[in-house]
């Protein structure tokens, strides 16, 4: 069983607001999902290097030119709350 | 009726675009109450792009999937169409643009028929996980179509549509084109662009067709494969004429068994059409040989560390503030983001970005994302070292038929187990496809193809003989309405 501490943790630097029964779910569910893992652990891996990219790429390069994009319209058609040409959200910096 | 009959009849004008896509969205409205593949139907878009494409037709030459209809999974942007990826975090979520390959599609004169249901930002196994209603599969309406392109495939399945989009990380177009009885195609790595697919795991993600028969679906695959500007991980390799390879003969084509895709997690029955799907391919003259892949066990586990750690990156964009579904009552900006994630997401996508934030957290990001990097070039090594001597491996796409509706709701982990045979391609960004070998209680039964990156010609060359010759029905079964 994961303890409560750590599911916090996980669930704020995953910024979502689990609620009691949530919580108290996705403790065991983590736990027994995370039993999968310990297999890997036996697993010899001092000399491998790790793959982050399956099929070999050269980063690709372009001129530095400008070009068409979306329109404002384009980018706030589905923003929850705009004014004036702006995303609105609940103040970030506040007194506190 | 496959795509590229109707499309034959198309340009002979024995039939018109939008008298097939008025057949097509009459065929919808009768069967979809029992089926549920949609999340949208697309009827007035697809009516105008039907009369675009009777004109280009009657204008001359076209290519063969103008006036075509075809269905996209819910999670390839679609402009000015709404794209909900199955997830109420987006609905209502209009993009204002197309994805590379809807874009393509829409060029050739394609028919978008509708959205297709999916597991919720495609995580999951048999679309049970998608925020607004499962979907049924066409053959047996108790049980799933798999996932997480199961509209996609119950879609085809029920001749909804032609042909279909869906998108494959960890097996989701073979997995439920083998529970609907119809081809899908996982391509390697890189082969067709991602832009525009709402990303999931983005070293794994791959979009691909789904048909009823392995023709469409290579005419499909070419329609839609290559190099994009936009999406920096595809490859800029010429497309080749994949249909031109069909028909060819698989004498001497170097077939291998992996022995660990034969275990006891493996339903009698599903082995038994598997096995004689193998001996009639050595009738064809290709040559069969075990083979073995032993970082096979550790695919799983490292599936699931890899895949929601991605995930969990990925989906970091929605919190409620650019788009999507937000929390307008919250006064505190972190809590407007951590309410409207907890109340947007479903369960089995919060379960994934926990885990994969956790596999990535200082203390443990070497302990499970690293080490699973590292699993990651062991299992990639096996296939790249199989492949010195074969040319493709042949295996069940799934341990079992479609199972019952509600069967492994509860049961993440057994869920995660239908996909033990497909995940290990996935993560060795190998090309998989699903061709119909049969059918266990009734229900349709996939074998597998695998190859090695871009080897996607000998695998639909061998899976078109094999097709041609064990003459599966693709029969879509018709419902009582």
């Amino acid at each position: 069983m994961l303890d409560r501490d750590t599911v916090s943790h996980v669930a704020q630097l995953a910024c979502i607001a689990l609620d009691d029964d949530e919580f108290s779910e996705m403790r065991s569910q983590l736990a027994q999902i995370l039993d999968l893992f310990e297999s890997l652990s036996l697993l010899q891996t001092d000399q491998v290097e790790p793959t982050a990219r399956v099929v070999p790429l050269e980063l690709p390069l372009r001129d530095d030119e400008a070009k068409p994009s979306l329109s404002q319209d384009q980018v706030l058609q589905n923003a929850p709350r705009i004014e004036n040409g702006h995303i609105v959200v609940p103040a970030v910096l506040t007194d506190s | 009726m496959t795509a590229h009959e109707a499309s034959g009849l198309l340009r002979k004008r024995e039939v018109s675009s939008v008298e097939l896509t008025e057949a097509v969205l009459g065929r919808i409205g009768e069967v979809e109450q029992s089926i549920g593949a949609h999340i949208s139907v697309t009827s007035d878009l697809a009516m105008k792009q039907a009369a675009a494409a009777d004109l280009a037709i009657q204008g001359g030459a076209v290519h063969s999937l103008c006036g075509i209809p075809i269905g996209l999974k819910d999670v390839l942007s679609t402009a000015d169409v709404e794209t909900t990826c199955g997830s109420r975090m987006l609905e209502g979520f209009v993009p204002p643009f197309d994805a590379t390959v809807v874009g393509k599609l829409r060029e050739i004169g394609a028919v978008f028929t509708g959205k297709l249901n999916l597991d919720e930002f495609a995580m999951g196994s048999s679309t049970e996980n998608s925020a607004f209603h499962v979907t049924r599969n066409p053959w047996d309406l108790t049980r799933v179509p798999g996932g997480s392109s199961g509209g996609s495939a119950a879609a085809v399945a029920a001749c909804e549509c032609m042909v279909s989009l869906g998108s494959d990380t960890g097996g989701s177009i073979r997995q439920p084109a083998s529970f609907c009885g119809v081809v899908g195609i996982k391509p390697t790595y890189g082969r067709v662009s991602r832009f525009g697919l709402v990303a999931f795991a983005s070293s794994l993600d791959q979009i691909g067709p789904i048909a009823r028969d392995v023709k469409d679906a290579a005419i499909v695959l070419e329609a839609i494969s290559g190099g994009d500007p936009k999406d920096s991980t595809s490859l800029h390799v010429e497309v080749p004429n994949y249909s031109e390879v069909l028909g060819r003969s698989i004498e001497g084509v170097r077939v291998g068994v992996p022995l660990e895709y034969f275990g006891s997690g493996l339903d009698d029955d599903v082995k038994e059409l598997v096995l004689k799907a193998i001996d009639q391919l050595d009738d064809l003259g290709a040559k069969v040989v075990d083979v073995s892949l032993p970082h096979t066990e550790y695919a799983l586990a490292t599936y699931y560390l890899l895949a929601p750690a991605e995930a969990s990156a990925n989906l970091a964009r929605y919190n409620g503030v650019k788009y999507g579904y937000s929390d307008l009552d919250s006064s505190d900006v972190n809590d407007m983001m951590a309410f409207s994630r907890a109340r947007g997401f479903g369960e089995e996508v919060k379960r994934r970005i926990m885990l994969g934030t956790y596999a990535l957290s200082s203390g443990y990001y070497d302990a499970y994302y690293l080490k699973a990097q590292k699993v990651r070039t062991l299992i990639k090594a096996d296939f790249d070292e199989v492949f010195q001597n074969v040319d493709l491996l042949v295996t069940p796409v799934s341990p079992s038929v479609a199972f019952p509706l509600g069967d492994r709701v509860d049961d993440p982990y057994g869920m995660y187990m239908s996909d033990v045979m497909t995940i290990p391609a996935s993560i060795a960004g190998i090309a998989g496809l699903s061709v119909p070998c049969g059918f266990a209680e009734g229900l349709p039964v996939g074998l597998q193809m695998l190859g090695p990156a871009l080897s996607e010609p000998i695998l639909l060359q061998t899976a078109y003989a094999y097709e041609q010759e064990a003459k599966v029905s693709s029969k879509a079964p018709f419902l009582d309405v």
